[in-house]
């Protein structure tokens, strides 16, 4: 099998087996990103080959007959380019950020380089996370490499086009209201948010405070949870970072049936609005779980419809403050030759920013403006409460949830990019659980007519990311998805 | 909900946006199409709720000593600036005539 379409787990395997060398393994992966990347368009920055061969050279000679290896160790990883690396360019896929050579790298990252991977380059993404489908990047959309005339989800669209175009093994998405789940669905591979809190958000650029997550995007579960066991953690460096126990997400596969788990069914995901296609495809999923010995139960959250309007109202509004800082004073791109400091202000903004961050700007600024707040902001956070409060009840009686992750297959390049109210109810299945803050995994669960993949999404309680991964585990080795792979012409 | 061109502007002098008169325009339908979705939240009664500004459980204030630690040097903080001066972040001056 041709190195690039193994997994994490497999490549892992061979190299410690000594079957593969780090040099092989940097040599297929930039061959493969030469013959595909001017198709899909997944990267914004690759690192230097000559360096990183160079870097792997010294591991293997380092290394000679004796494999004992760090399980990232020489793995070939793609970071999405809103998290900070230090001495490779950090663009948040926008203008503003010109120019900006992080100093120091994300807590993430550093765990990842730590075991000496291979960070292979800087993963497209619509401009500061803020869009699903990456077109709103400053560097041009990425293409879904089952279809090029089709969006790759968003906002970690590079990352999820990465793993699913066999240019990296693994890639770091960040999810603020589906921009993990949502792409690795349109991509027809895994994307994992973590419980709010269980992956240390230091290094990451906000652009919401109270919902960004960085977490996996990878060719199957089992490599999900390997991911999840080097990023999980507490961080002094982040004060919202959960001081919890780590287990080793790997072990929860022992088992490989779902017995004994209760899953919800919520009647709010699969009403009005939903394709067929999509519905089907999860529907049946729902039977192979069953099968699998769960137990299927219906559930209702009733303020879901609710959630779309409640999310663009706290995201916006934390993004105008977190964008605050983007004045063209401490780092980034600065307009020319304004004649005082407020004038340039604007004007570094004004053409620093692209439309959607100027559209949310505006938005959360004024949700946030003397004599709105209450009637947006205030009214937004008690609704969050509300929708919180659905997921802590219905979790008292069922362990896991299952629904879509999108409403449709992926959608045709420019078709929402006019209508940014559309484009927001794309978000409708992934949102919820980013404003309760509990985790939740997108996984492959079939093909449309048109041969675009279909996600389902598996969501569960507060740091019960090894129940989540153990349902999708089993459902994924009771199917072949994982096993179809894109050809990209 | 309809917001006109002149709450736009003010917004934007808010956010420090210098918008086109373009983009003003395009602003106000949009912002107003926007809003009107959002209202549907009045249909949600949220008397006596507290609202939720945060997910993490138990919140405390996390505290550590006022120690001095080891940070970026003084050349690393300023090797992003887009103008710096002996030491120092560089503007258009702010005081006094030019």
């Amino acid at each position: 099998m041709s190195l690039v379409k193994c997994t994490l787990k497999e490549l892992q395997d061979r190299f410690t087996r000594g079957d593969v060398s780090a040099v092989e393994i940097v040599r297929a992966y930039f061959l493969r990103i030469s013959v595909v990347e001017s198709k899909v368009k997944a990267y914004i920055t690759l690192n230097d080959k000559e360096t990183m061969l160079s870097q792997a050279e010294a591991l293997d000679h380092a290394l000679g007959a004796w494999r004992k290896t760090e399980p990232m160790m020489a793995m070939p990883i793609a970071v999405k380019d809103n998290i900070c690396t230090e001495g490779l360019p950090t663009t948040c896929g926008s203008r503003i950020l010109g120019g900006f050579v992080p100093p120091y790298s994300a807590t993430a990252v550093d765990a990842l380089r730590s075991q000496q991977c291979f960070l292979i380059g800087k993963t497209n993404l619509d401009e500061f996370g803020m869009g699903s489908s990456t077109e709103y990047s400053a560097f041009g959309a990425s293409r879904n490499p089952w279809n090029l005339s089709h969006v790759p989800g968003g906002s970690s669209g590079g990352s999820a086009v990465a793993v699913a175009a066999d240019e990296c093994v693994a890639a770091l998405g960040t999810d603020t209201g589906g921009s993990i789940r949502q792409p690795a669905a349109c991509c027809g591979v895994v994307g994992l948010k973590p419980t709010y809190g269980r992956v240390s958000r230091y290094g990451l650029i906000a652009f919401a405070s109270s919902l960004d997550q960085i977490g996996p995007i990878t060719k199957d579960v089992m490599d999900a949870a390997l991911m999840l066991n080097v990023l999980a953690g507490h961080d002094a460096r982040d004060s919202t970072s959960a001081d919890k126990d780590v287990p080793d997400f790997t072990r929860v596969f022992k088992k490989k049936d779902v017995k004994k788990l209760k899953i919800g069914v919520p009647l709010e995901f699969f009403a009005e609005g939903l394709d067929e296609e999509v519905y089907d495809a999860v529907g049946e999923a729902l039977a192979v779980l069953e099968d699998l010995g769960g137990t299927m139960e219906e559930v209702s959250l009733p303020h879901t419809g609710a959630a779309v309007a409640t999310y663009y109202i706290v995201a916006t509004a934390e993004a105008s403050s977190n964008l605050a800082r983007y004045d063209g004073v401490k780092y980034g791109f600065r307009a020319k030759e304004s004649p005082n400091l407020s004038e340039m202000y604007r004007a570094t903004r004004q053409e620093g920013f692209g439309p959607e961050v100027k559209r949310r700007i505006m938005l959360g600024t004024y949700a946030l403006s003397s004599g709105y707040y209450d009637a947006y902001y205030a009214k937004a956070q008690a609704v969050r409460t509300l929708i919180r409060e659905d997921f802590d009840r219905v979790f008292q009686d069922v362990d896991l949830l299952v629904t879509p992750v999108m409403p449709t297959p992926a959608f045709q390049l420019g078709e929402k990019i006019e209508d940014p109210l559309q484009m927001y109810l794309s978000d409708l299945y992934t949102i919820s659980a980013s404003l309760a803050g509990i985790p939740a995994i997108a996984l492959p669960c079939g093909f449309s007519r048109k041969g675009l993949p279909i996600g389902m999404q598996i969501l569960g309680r507060p740091f019960e990311e090894d129940v989540v991964l153990r349902a999708a585990r089993a459902y994924e080795l009771a199917t072949d998805w994982r096993k179809k792979r894109p050809r990209i012409r | 909900m309809s917001i006109e061109i002149s709450q736009v502007e003010h917004v934007a002098e808010l956010a420090r946006l210098q918008l086109s008169r373009e983009e003003l325009e395009r602003l106000s339908t949009q912002l107003s199409h926007i809003l009107t979705y959002m209202e549907e939240l009045n249909a949600t009664e949220t008397g006596g709720v507290a609202g939720t500004a945060s997910v993490v459980a138990g919140e405390a204030n996390v505290l550590r000593d006022d120690e001095v630690q080891p940070s970026l040097s003084q050349d690393q903080a300023l090797s992003n600036a887009p103008e710096a001066v002996d030491g120092m972040f560089q503007v258009p001056q702010i005081i006094g005539d030019r």
